[in-house]
């Protein structure tokens, strides 16, 4: 298309897409978008058809967390609006860089109640980084180049842009406008209201290299800003010129290798009781694109209450929202700790020396060799223990294998036993908690990285939401491997109920006998599996990984009894960490 | 409008403490009231009074006038996620001992012909004006800074007041040979 060459809305929206290197759309057609499906025909990017629209939306998250690239997804007006709003939330949260096309009734019937109309930008607003309502053909191109612009600077985040069909429909002369293409300094310059901060303020980041270098008790907490920013390099060279131990958040987990000697792993509810005890321990958190979510820090006012914080963020509302900072340091994670990494070095060049940190260093590996992630084996007779299946898993795949997973016990159990040591390598839903995010987050993975493995972790209450888009995995030719740690129950809510309602079990018990979950993959297209001994578990995923040529399922029958330690349990201090109990014994030695 | 009560005493010292007023210029936007008042309302923040109108520049610009009421929530807080907004392009916060503010109120107050005088001369003290007459009503507007509003409220109570509107404030930094305390909270804005 050249400029000022005539086009109408649904060409012009396709080839802005293509302009933006978009390789793959998910999304599913209907009414009102319609016209913008005529052109992908002839488009050079892939169309991936879902089953259902949310699978489109978490799908295009599971592109855009392995690939650090904006997922895309497109579907029509009303209802498939409205599906598309779970994952636009999950991806708001979890700062996951989305744009969202969806169709609208013509102009001039908003408002109307026409048929398949929703308020999609009202909807949305409070669960998209931004997002616009077409009302004019000519906008397109621009409105293409700042919904990626804002979706992948700054805080990353979902973007949607609503397109009225007569916009969009070439039989309609409102769709017609001349071809441009704005450029970069246009799109800047059109956005007034937008100019994230990425370089951190020089005299904080002095400040904070000379507190690094005089705490005695530092650790640096690493969240999903890390992996945002492409800090993860900059991130172990911080750790290793400094020996400074890092805790890697559920969003954060592959941002630093787990096999590293200074990784302590994940912190909060379900974190190692290292991670855990560091964070209440240190008189430094170094605290690097994390947010202090309640599921980290617990009852907030015994949050690290002996440490001074470093707050790096690149969205300065996070700077003061849950924990007032010490330093607060608005910037890009991977900008910031490359600063910080060059301002340690001068103070060290110049003659300073690091606090000696080494009884701090003691009372970790005290902790850790105290307190390792334990569960009891498999007794005969009884049913799998998920951890099992997990270490069997993990030990029987390549190292950068794609993990993802639903939102439960499975969840929490793959981030404890998995070990991630590459970034971009774990993909889950973490903010809003979103079940049935592993099969199509998978889907979108696999359609990133067709020669990776891709293996989803999911609980069978997970599973059951989603799984219909097994369908679109076969008939689209990406074939991701499912695990089911399948205890016939919402684990986690049995779990509280079992330990916080007396063991009251309401409304959790899903059923052992259906769905048969081997002949519902088959039915999909997939190859499907049941494993109920130890014996089984290593042959059959040492099968699932020689099958290429579709997706595969396994339904692992786990110990419903199963529960993940330790835990904080909600509202209390981590300090009051459950461990498992068999190593009650040793609390409170420290 | 609610009172405004104060342990302490004196409304003027009270109303600044519970309220701050933050000026916002936005873009120009289909949408963006929504957004801005969707924000205060998912986040938990309440606001006392709200005030839009296009600027000089009203191809491009609106200017939102917000006050706040910053007991419910930390002033920071709540402009750090207004200015997250795209379409947010400056917030300046207003001391209110620091800015000059302006309201209008107009009401209709019950003025049978005995009493009639009273209010309008009540109402010229205040220099505002009689802007409708009825057989025992008057229509009246007033234009001031808000606690005068608040004073012409109380002693046109006893008339009995039919109806009553404020537009909420608008404001501006107070000017000085010492620079004003206009504290631009932050400013993007491409000049």
């Amino acid at each position: 298309m050249e400029p000022n060459e005539p086009t109408n809305g649904g060409a012009a929206l396709i080839r802005a897409l293509e302009l933006e290197g978009v390789e793959v759309i998910f999304g599913l057609p209907g009414g009102a978008i319609l016209p913008v499906y005529d052109p992908i025909i002839e488009s050079s990017i892939r169309h991936v058809l879902v089953r259902h629209e949310q699978g489109a939306g978490h799908m295009a998250e599971g592109y855009a967390h392995v690939t650090g690239k904006p997922g895309v997804c497109m579907v029509t007006s009303g209802p498939a609006a409205t599906n598309v709003v779970t994952p636009l939330a999950d991806a708001y949260l979890d700062s996951v860089p989305m744009v969202c096309i969806t169709g609208q009734v013509p102009y001039a019937a908003i408002g109307t109640d026409a048929f398949q109309e929703c308020d999609t930008t009202g909807i949305t607003m409070s669960i998209t980084k931004h997002n616009y309502l077409v009302s004019d053909a000519r906008d397109i191109p621009r409105i293409v180049r700042e919904a990626f612009h804002i979706a992948t600077t700054g805080r990353p985040g979902p973007v949607l842009i609503d397109v009225p069909k007569d916009i969009v429909d070439p039989t309609n002369p409102r769709s017609s406008l001349e071809w441009y293409w704005p450029t970069d300094e246009e799109v800047v310059a059109g956005l007034p209201g937008y100019r994230p901060t990425t370089k951190g303020h020089p005299r904080k980041i002095k400040e904070a290299a000379e507190m690094i270098l005089a705490a005695e008790r530092p650790v640096i907490y690493a969240g999903g800003g890390i992996l945002k920013a492409r800090a993860a390099e900059a991130l172990k060279e911080l750790a290793e010129l400094t020996g400074i131990h890092v805790v890697t958040t559920l969003m954060a987990r592959g941002a630093f290798p787990d096999d590293h000697e200074l990784c302590l792993g994940m912190p909060g509810m379900h974190g190692n009781y290292t991670a855990v005890m560091s964070f209440q321990e240190t008189d430094l958190l170094i605290t690097l694109g994390a947010r202090f979510d309640d599921r980290v820090t617990g009852k907030l006012d015994e949050f690290a209450s002996k440490a001074k914080v470093i707050h790096a963020d690149i969205d300065p509302a996070e700077l003061g929202k849950n924990r007032t900072p010490d330093v607060p340091i608005v910037g890009d994670a991977r900008l910031v700790i490359e600063e910080l990494v060059v301002a340690i070095r001068s103070l060290l060049e110049s003659g300073r020396t690091q606090a000696d940190t080494s009884a701090w260093k003691q009372t970790i590996s005290g902790w850790q060799e105290k307190h390792p992630l334990h569960y009891d084996q498999h007794v005969p007779g009884e049913r799998l223990k998920p951890q099992f299946v997990l270490e069997t898993l993990r030990d029987n795949t390549p190292s950068d294998t794609i993990v993802c997973s639903g939102v439960g016990q499975h969840q929490m159990w793959t981030s404890q036993y998995w070990h991630f040591n590459h970034p971009y390598t774990w993909v889950n839903s973490g903010g809003l908690g979103t079940m049935g995010f592993s099969v199509p987050a998978a889907i979108g993975a696999k359609a990133a990285f067709p020669d990776r493995m891709v293996w989803a972790i999911d609980g069978d209450g997970c599973f059951q939401m989603t799984a219909q888009e097994l369908v679109t995995a076969t008939v689209e030719q990406i074939p991701v491997k499912i695990a089911i740690l399948n205890n016939s129950y919402l684990g986690m809510v049995r779990q509280w109920q079992e330990m916080f309602y007396e063991e009251r079990y309401s409304e959790v018990f899903l059923s052992q006998t259906v769905p048969d979950y081997k002949m519902w993959a088959e039915s999909m297209g997939c190859a499907g599996f049941r494993v109920d001994s130890p014996e089984e578990v290593l042959p059959t995923i040492q099968k699932a990984n020689e099958i290429n040529d579709r997706p595969v399922v396994i339904d692992f029958r786990t110990d419903a009894a199963e529960k993940v330690f330790p835990m904080v349990a909600s509202g209390k201090s981590n300090s009051e960490v459950m461990v498992h109990p068999s190593q009650v014994a040793g609390i409170g030695e420290y | 409008m609610p009172g405004v009560t104060s342990p302490s005493g004196g409304h003027n010292t009270n109303r600044a403490v519970r309220h701050h007023t933050l000026v916002v210029l936005v873009e120009n936007q289909p949408g963006v009231l929504a957004r801005v008042a969707g924000l205060f309302a998912r986040r938990g923040f309440n606001i006392y009074s709200l005030a839009v109108a296009p600027t000089d520049d009203d191809e491009r610009f609106s200017r939102i006038t917000i006050v706040v009421d910053v007991e419910s929530s930390p002033l920071e807080q709540i402009t750090k996620q207004l200015f997250k907004l795209v379409n947010v392009v400056k917030i300046s916060e207003l001391d209110p001992d620091d800015s000059v503010e302006r309201e209008l109120m107009i009401a209709t107050v019950k003025a049978d012909p005995s009493v009639r005088s009273q209010v309008i001369e009540l109402v010229d003290v205040f220099k505002g004006s009689v802007i409708d007459v009825g057989f025992d009503e008057l229509s009246i507007a007033v234009n001031g800074e808000p606690d005068k509003l608040d004073d012409v409220e109380e002693l046109l109570r006893p008339y009995g007041i039919v109806e009553l509107q404020r537009t909420g404030r608008v404001a501006l930094p107070k000017l000085e040979r010492t620079p004003p305390r206009l504290k631009s909270v932050q400013n993007r804005a491409a000049n």
